[in-house]
């Protein structure tokens, strides 16, 4: 009897009770019926709403500012570079909480920053461009780590013959870069899109918690979870799905590339 | 120094508590400071405290996990689980004050200061007590100021830490906290009383959890709320009597 396949089963089997049954209860705890009900008063709705506009706003920035970051780093040596790369990852690995007093520190009423948001006309804090600031800090490095190693794949030859074709590097950068690393940036987006909607922490430290402003799903779960579960429950299902269809975008996104076979 | 010294205390404490059984109390957020101080001090267990907001930790206990004992910053909350059959009979312990917590340097003075143009508040969300309290203090003013006052909240938090917290940093001008909160925050921040006939009535309330772990440390640790070294510390934390 071969001991070590059985235990690689074993493992497997454990992994996936231990991963999926949480989220099963979700769905198992209340019928469909439950479901749509919770999500018909007025506090759920208003909480995806801004889930929602909130997000789109944070991923708006980060693919803006982001992609021409990644693509610097990707195509770039410089001294320091490795420093840099690490600083715009550590949001990365940094608990919300920290990231929230982070934000608090830096940007806030009280921050080191904060008397120049205040005097440009800026309200961050309990304002939902708060939150956007919140889920864009958390989220970013996410897309800026995958569109730097979808860069880093593509191959330079492409780029050096639009070159001698005479294209300029911008031109370069949009028709010929971007497009070849169009599945690695839109599985970086998905990653970022997930980690946004459900951020927490740093949204409850930073932005406060105020239905229709600042109260994002994850807050609104969270407020409900004492009082209504079974609306809590409804919401943690609606994030649960949207999650599954990022997730699920992302390997099809990835394995269309794959049978398509990638460039060199 | 001190502090070192306090630190290698509590390690060393925590290091033997392995022949002591654990006693788990789940408290309101509001005793943090007073409950930390005196628990270690509890003769016969190893206290763990868990806070949170009370509704929070009812909640938990409705979903089936067991402290050894709950502690809340409410009666309804312990009344309910007794009701439900979740908790011995609740003992009251303590009363707080409700008050207007603003930052040191702030101008206000009185509860109408709050209800002026652009005034940002940060107030306990509906479903903790401190929001109750809150809201129950607001029916009793007049209604155009409770309005007033209730249109300038800007962040309704999940418990008294989060109201703290955002007065500290200056994202909000005021808020509805607990006296002991105030004092809790050394002189960062300022308490304004309130009028007597506006005040709620705050009470705590704890019980032994049905099918706690330790029953008999659990009921010690109840009635030392009320008599010893935990009554003393809430007493110094400044909640009265009840």
């Amino acid at each position: 009897m071969r001991a070590f396949p059985v235990l690689l089963a074993l493992a497997l089997a454990v992994s996936l009770t231990f991963l999926t049954l949480p989220v099963v209860a979700i769905f198992v705890d209340s019928s469909p019926a439950d479901l749509i009900d919770s999500l018909g008063e007025p506090g759920a709705l208003d909480a995806l709403w801004l889930s929602l506009k909130a997000t789109s706003a944070a991923l708006a920035i980060i693919l803006v500012v982001g992609t021409p970051a990644a693509y610097l780093l990707a195509t770039r040596s410089f001294r320091g570079k490795a420093l840099v790369v690490t600083l715009v990852e550590l949001p990365l690995v940094l608990p919300p909480a920290v990231a929230g007093i982070a934000l608090l520190a830096a940007v806030g009423p009280s921050g080191i920053l904060g008397g120049a948001v205040d005097a440009a006309g800026i309200e961050l804090t309990l304002q939902t461009a708060g939150v956007v600031v919140a889920l864009t800090f958390v989220a970013s490095p996410f897309y800026v780590r995958q569109a730097m190693a979808a860069f880093a794949a593509v191959d330079r030859t492409l780029l050096d013959a639009s070159r001698t074709l005479g294209a300029s590097e911008a031109r370069g950068f949009l028709r010929v870069m971007i497009p070849a690393a169009l599945p690695g940036l839109a599985a970086g987006t998905a990653l970022a899109l997930g980690r946004a909607l459900g951020e927490f922490g740093a949204t409850l430290m930073f932005a406060g918690s105020f239905q229709g402003i600042t109260q994002t799903v994850p807050l609104a779960i969270y407020d409900r979870f004492s009082t209504n579960f079974e609306s809590a429950l409804a919401l943690s299902a609606v994030l649960v799905a949207i999650s599954a269809a990022i997730l699920l975008s992302v390997k099809f996104v990835q394995g269309s590339e794959a049978l398509g076979g990638a460039p060199g | 120094m001190r502090r070192t010294v306090l630190l290698a205390l509590v390690l060393v404490a925590g290091c033997g508590g392995d022949d002591e059984p654990r006693l788990v109390v789940s408290a309101a957020s509001s005793m943090a400071e007073a409950l930390s101080a005196c628990s270690r001090d509890f003769s016969g267990a190893d206290v763990r405290l868990s806070f949170a907001g009370s509704d929070e930790l009812a909640a938990q206990i409705r979903q089936g996990v067991k402290p050894d004992v709950y502690a809340a910053a409410n009666t309804r909350l312990p009344d309910d689980l007794n009701k439900e059959g979740l908790l011995s009979r609740p003992v009251e312990f303590a009363t707080n004050e409700l008050v207007i917590a603003v930052p040191r340097d702030s101008e206000f003075q009185t509860h109408e200061d709050l209800a002026g143009d652009g005034v940002k508040l940060a107030i306990g969300s509906e479903s903790v007590p401190i929001g109750s309290y809150t809201r129950e203090l607001l029916s009793r003013l007049p209604r155009r100021e409770s309005e007033a006052i209730l249109a300038n909240v800007r962040s309704n938090e999940p418990d008294v830490k989060g109201i703290v917290g955002k007065l500290t940093q200056g994202a909000a001008d005021a808020g509805f906290v607990y006296v002991t909160d105030v004092n809790a925050a050394g002189d960062r921040l300022r308490a304004i009383s309130l009028p007597a006939e506006l005040e709620p009535d705050v009470t705590y309330a704890a019980g032994v959890v049905r099918g706690a772990k330790r029953p008999d440390e659990a009921r010690d640790f109840v009635a030392g709320l009320t008599d010893g070294a935990c009554a003393d510390a809430l007493e110094k934390a400044g909640f009265g009597a009840p």
